[in-house]
C-alpha cells in the first residue's frame, strides 16, 4: 500500500507546486491546501501503514493486544493538521485583506510596494 | 591572568553605574583598573626577566582543542605592560578631552572592552582564542573610530577600518586553521616547541601568506596603510591608544610571536623585510607631505610599524634587539605625541600645523612634553628613541640580500622622521604667535598627566638604558628570537657606521624641516596627481564593485516575483536531492500490487483525480469542492489505516476549510488566465519533476528503515503512567503536552491575526 501512496503523494506534491506557481492568489491558497495534505500523507505513509489496528488499549488491559499502528507519527500528523488549518485560515483572510487594499489578485502586481 | 583579562570586560559592564555616581572623576576612577593591572604585570617582571615563561589554561571547547590558555613571556609581558600602562593615562586623558560629552560613558565602555581584548590578544596561548580577541579589537576599534557617529566621515572611516581588518582577519583565520591542521596544535607554545617536520607536508606558502594577510592589514602595512590615517576620525585618546601603542601593534605582535617558527623561511623574511621597508618609507613620506597634526602622527606610526615589520624580517640578533627597543620607544613617544596633538586641538581649536605657532608660553608643560617626545621620535640622544634608532640602523646594515635597499630606505625615512618630529614639536609652540580659532590655555591636569609621564619615561629610559634592558627588553628579545641573546643597551656605541648614518639622518631632517613651509604647495600638487595610484583608490573601486554586484544579483535573484523564488527553490532541491539519490541509491519505480485492496485503490485514484482536477479547472466552485473531496479522501485513508483520531480531525478541519473558502474566496475575482503557454509548460515541468522526486524519495525510504521506531516507550507507558487508553491522545496531552501548548499558541495567534485583519481597518489616507 505504501508504494501506491508514494505515487499519490507525488501527484499531490506536483499539483501543489504547480498551483503555487500560478499568479492568481486564490490558486496559491489551493496549492497550499494540497501541499499540507501531501505532507501529512507523507509522514503517515513512510512510517508504515497498518490496517485495522488503531493504537488503543482495550478496557482492563495495561498494553494493547497484538501489533498496533505506530502512534507517534499519528500524533505528529494530528498536530500538523491543526496547524495547517491555522495557517490556512490566516492566509485566506490575509489574501482577502490584501485584495481589498491593492485591488488585484495577481501576485506579480502585488510585488510593487506602492499601493 | 584570566581574571586580569576579564576584569576589563567586567568593569566595562559596570561603567554606567560608575559614571552616574562619579561624574567627571570617572576617568580617574576607571584608570585605577589599568593602573592595578600595570602593577600586577610588573610584579611578574623579576620572574620573566629571569627567563621563566608562565602559563595558565582554562578548558573552553575541549573537543576542538580550543582553550583559554594564557602565556606570559617576555614579549607578552612587554605588550601587556604597555597596554595597561598607556591605557591608564589614556583613560585619564579621555576624561579631560571629552569632558561633558554626552556619550562619554559609552566611550569608557568601549575603551575598557578594547583594552581587555587587547590584553587577551597578547596573552593568549591558543591561536583560536587569540583570533577571537583579535576580532574583538577590530569591532571595538570600529565603535571607537565611529564614536562621533553623527558625522558621516567618521562612520565611513570606521567602516573602512573594519572592512580592511576584518578581511585581514579572515585570511588570518585560514592561516590559523592551516597551522592547527598541519602543525597539530593550536597552542602557540606547543607549536613553537615542536619540531618543524610538518613544514614539508604543509602548504607553507599559502599558510604564511594567509597569516601575513591578517597581520599586514591589522598593522597597516603597505598597501593597506590607508585605513590608519583615516581612523584618525576617532577622538584623540583613541588615536593615542589604538592607533599608536596597541591595536596596530597586534599584527606586529603576532609576527614577532611566530617569528621563531618561520624565521628560517625565505618567503617570511623577504616579505617582511620588503613590505616593512616600503611601508617605513611610504609612511615617512606621507607624514612629511601632510599638515594635519594627527595625520602626520598617523603616517609616522605607519613608518614605525613598517620599521618593526622590517626588523622582524631581517631577523638577525641586532634586529631582534632593535625590534624590542624600537617597539618600547615608539609606544612611549607616540602615545605622548598623540595626546599632545589632542591637547593642541582641544585648546587651540585646530590641528593644522600651518595654522599654529608660538604657543609655548601659553602651554609650557604640553610644549615640554611634546619636545621630549619629538626628540625621541627623531632619535636624538639622550632619549630612548635614539637607542632604538641606532640599533635599527645597525640591524639594516646586516640585512643580507636586501641590504642596499633597506639601508637607503631607512636613511631617507630617518631624515623625514626627524623633519616631521621637528614640525610636530616646534611648529605649534615656537616661532611667531599665530591666531587660532580658540584662545589656548594650558591643558588641564587630566590631559597633562599622560604626555608628561610618557615623555619623562622616554627620557629616563634613555638616560638609564640598563633599566628597561634588564627588566623588559632582554626577555622580549628572547621570546622573539626563540633563544636567549647576550647584549646590553647603551647610548654610546662609539664612532661607527650607524652613528654616522644617524648624524646624516638628523642633518637631513634639519634641512627638510627648514624647507617644510616652502615645499607645501608643490607637494600638495604632486600628491593630488599621485592620488590616482594610491591603494585607497583600489579600495573605493572594490567597494563600488561590491555595490554593483549586489545591485545586479538583487535585480536578478530577488525580483519580488514569488513564482521565480519557488522555481529556484524547488528546482535546486530537485537537482541536488535527485542527483544524490541517483548517485547513491539509484532511481527505481516500483509498485506492489499484492498489498492493495480494491476499495483502497479506488480511494487513492479519486484522491489523485481530484488533485489534478483542482489544478486544471477554471471554476472556483469546482476547485473548492474538489478540495473538500480531496480532504475527505485523506480522512478515509487515515481511518482505513488505523488512525481514527486523524480521520475525525481531518473531517472536522476539512469541513471548516470548505466553509472558509466559500465564505472568503467568493469575494475575490474569478480565476483569470494570467499565464502564457510557455509559463504553463515551464511550471508543469517543475511540478512534475518535484512530484516525481517525492515519489522516488518515498519509495527509497520505504526499504531503508534503519532503526526501530521509538514509540514503544509511549505504547508501554500510556496506561501505567498516564492512565489513558488512546495512545495518540496520551502522547499529545501528556508526554508531549508542551508541544501541544505551543500548538495552541500558534492557533491563538492565527486567530488574533484573523480577527484583527477583519475588524481593524487602516483609515484611508485620502479621506
Amino acid at each position: 500500500m505504501e508504494t501506491l501512496m508514494a505515487y499519490a503523494i507525488g501527484v499531490l506534491f506536483g499539483c501543489a507546486v504547480y498551483m503555487m506557481l500560478r499568479r492568481s492568489i486564490v490558486k496559491l491558497v489551493i496549492g497550499l491546501i494540497i501541499l499540507s495534505n501531501a505532507a501529512n500523507l507523507l509522514i503517515f505513509a513512510v512510517s508504515g501503514m497498518t490496517r485495522g489496528a488503531p493504537p488503543l488499549i482495550p478496557e482492563g488491559m495495561q498494553l494493547p493486544e497484538g501489533a498496533i499502528a505506530d502512534p507517534l507519527p499519528q500524533a505528529l500528523v494530528l498536530t500538523a493538521i491543526v496547524i495547517a488549518f491555522g495557517v490556512l485560515a490566516f492566509s485566506v483572510v490575509l489574501i482577502h485583506r490584501a485584495f481589498e487594499v491593492v485591488e488585484t489578485d495577481d501576485l506579480d502586481q502585488m510585488k510593487d510596494t506602492d499601493t | 591572568m584570566l581574571y586580569a583579562v576579564l576584569s576589563g570586560f567586567l568593569l566595562a559592564a559596570l561603567v554606567p553605574l560608575v559614571h552616574r555616581s562619579a561624574g567627571q572623576f570617572t576617568g580617574w576612577l576607571l584608570a585605577l583598573l589599568p593602573a592595578a593591572l600595570t602593577v600586577y604585570f610588573a610584579s611578574f617582571v623579576p620572574l620573566i626577566s629571569g627567563g621563566e615563561v608562565l602559563g595558565q589554561q582554562w578548558t573552553w571547547f575541549p573537543g576542538m582543542d580550543i582553550h583559554l590558555g594564557f602565556t606570559l613571556d617576555g614579549l607578552s609581558l612587554l605588550f601587556a605592560l604597555l597596554i595597561s600602562f598607556i591605557g591608564t593615562f589614556v583613560l585619564i586623558y579621555a576624561g579631560g578631552y571629552l569632558k561633558g560629552h554626552p556619550d562619554l560613558g559609552r566611550f569608557y565602555i568601549v575603551m575598557l572592552s578594547f583594552m581587555a581584548s587587547m590584553l587577551g590578544l597578547v596573552l593568549s596561548d591558543n591561536l583560536v582564542a587569540l583570533f577571537v580577541f583579535w576580532e574583538l579589537t577590530s569591532i571595538t576599534s570600529y565603535l571607537l573610530i565611529g564614536f562621533n557617529h553623527e558625522s558621516e566621515k567618521a562612520r565611513k572611516c570606521a567602516l573602512q577600518g573594519l572592512f580592511v581588518s576584518v578581511i585581514g582577519g579572515f585570511f588570518l583565520l585560514v592561516g590559523i586553521m592551516l597551522l592547527g591542521i598541519y602543525g597539530g596544535s593550536f597552542s602557540i607554545v606547543e607549536l613553537l616547541n615542536s619540531s618543524e617536520d610538518w613544514f614539508s607536508a604543509a602548504p607553507l606558502t599559502l599558510l604564511i601568506l594567509c597569516i601575513l594577510g591578517g597581520t599586514f592589514t591589522k598593522s597597516a602595512q603597505f598597501p593597506f596603510h590607508f585605513w590608519l590615517p583615516n581612523a584618525m576620525a576617532a577622538p584623540t585618546p583613541v588615536s593615542a591608544y589604538l592607533h599608536s601603542a596597541t591595536m596596530v601593534k597586534a599584527g606586529v605582535y603576532l609576527m614577532a610571536r611566530l617569528n621563531p617558527m618561520f624565521g628560517e623561511e625565505m618567503l617570511w623574511t623577504v616579505m617582511l623585510t620588503l613590505f616593512g621597508g616600503v611601508t617605513m618609507f611610504v609612511g615617512a613620506w606621507l607624514a612629511y607631505t601632510h599638515t594635519d597634526a594627527k595625520k602626520v602622527l598617523a603616517y609616522s606610526t605607519v613608518m614605525a610599524l613598517g620599521t618593526l615589520t622590517m626588523l622582524i624580517g631581517i631577523g638577525t640578533e641586532y634586529a631582534m634587539i632593535a625590534f624590542a627597543a624600537f617597539l618600547l620607544g615608539h609606544s612611549l613617544y607616540k602615545g605622548a605625541l598623540f595626546m599632545v596633538a589632542g591637547s593642541i586641538d582641544h585648546e587651540a581649536g585646530t590641528k593644522d600645523l600651518t595654522k599654529l605657532g608660538g604657543m609655548r608660553s601659553l602651554m609650557p608643560w604640553t610644549a615640554g612634553a611634546a619636545l621630549l617626545a619629538a626628540l625621541s621620535l627623531a632619535g636624538v640622544p639622550p632619549l630612548f628613541g635614539f637607542i632604538g634608532k641606532e640599533l635599527m640602523l645597525e640591524a639594516v646594515l646586516s640585512a643580507g640580500p636586501l641590504q642596499g635597499l633597506v639601508v637607503a630606505l631607512a636613511v631617507v625615512s630617518a631624515m623625514m622622521t626627524a623633519a616631521i618630529a621637528a614640525v610636530v614639536a616646534l611648529k605649534p609652540f615656537y616661532g611667531p604667535r599665530v591666531e587660532t580659532p580658540k584662545q589656548p590655555h594650558e591643558a588641564p591636569l587630566a590631559m597633562l598627566a599622560g604626555p608628561v609621564v610618557l615623555a619623562a619615561v622616554s627620557l629616563l629610559f634613555g638616560l638609564l638604558p640598563g633599566v628597561p634592558e634588564t627588566l623588559l627588553v632582554t626577555a622580549a628579545v628572547t621570546a622573539v628570537a626563540g633563544m636567549p641573546l647576550d647584549f646590553y643597551l647603551s647610548l654610546w656605541h662609539g664612532f661607527n657606521l650607524p652613528l654616522l648614518l644617524s648624524v646624516v639622518g638628523l642633518t637631513g631632517g634639519a634641512i627638510l624641516y627648514r624647507y617644510w613651509d616652502r615645499t607645501r604647495e608643490p607637494l600638495e600638487r604632486l600628491m593630488t596627481r599621485l592620488d590616482r595610484f594610491a591603494p585607497e583608490t583600489g579600495y573605493f573601486r572594490a567597494l563600488d564593485g561590491i555595490i554593483w554586484l549586489c545591485d545586479w544579483q538583487t535585480r536578478i535573484l530577488q525580483n519580488g516575483k514569488m513564482g521565480n523564488y519557488m522555481i529556484v527553490l524547488v528546482m535546486t532541491t530537485v537537482v541536488i536531492v535527485g542527483y544524490t539519490l541517483a548517485a547513491q541509491h539509484g532511481i527505481q519505480f516500483t509498485l506492489d500490487w499484492q498489498d492493495i485492496n480494491f476499495y483502497e485503490l479506488a480511494i487513492v485514484a479519486l484522491l489523485m483525480v481530484t488533485a489534478v482536477y483542482a489544478t486544471t479547472t477554471r471554476s472556483r466552485l469546482g476547485a473548492v469542492a474538489t478540495m473538500g473531496v480531496l480532504g475527505f479522501m485523506v480522512a478515509l485513508i487515515f481511518i482505513l489505516f488505523s488512525a481514527p483520531d486523524l480521520g475525525i480531525t481531518q473531517v472536522l478541519v476539512e469541513t471548516l476549510t470548505v466553509i472558509l473558502l466559500v465564505l472568503v474566496l467568493f469575494r475575490l475575482p474569478g480565476f483569470a488566465r494570467y499565464s502564457t503557454l510557455f509559463e504553463i509548460l515551464r511550471d508543469g515541468f517543475v511540478a512534475v519533476s518535484f512530484g516525481a522526486l517525492m515519489t522516488v524519495l518515498i519509495l527509497a525510504t520505504l526499504d531503508a528503515r534503519m532503526f526501530e521506531p521509538i514509540s514503544s516507550y509511549f505504547v508501554e507507558a500510556a496506561y501505567p503512567e498516564a492512565l489513558g487508553r488512546n495512545i495518540v491522545n496520551v502522547i499529545l496531552v501528556d508526554f508531549r503536552s508542551l508541544d501541544t501548548l505551543g500548538e495552541l499558541f500558534v492557533l491563538g495567534i492565527a486567530a488574533l491575526g484573523v480577527y484583527s485583519m477583519l475588524k481593524l481597518r487602516a483609515e484611508k489616507l485620502n479621506d
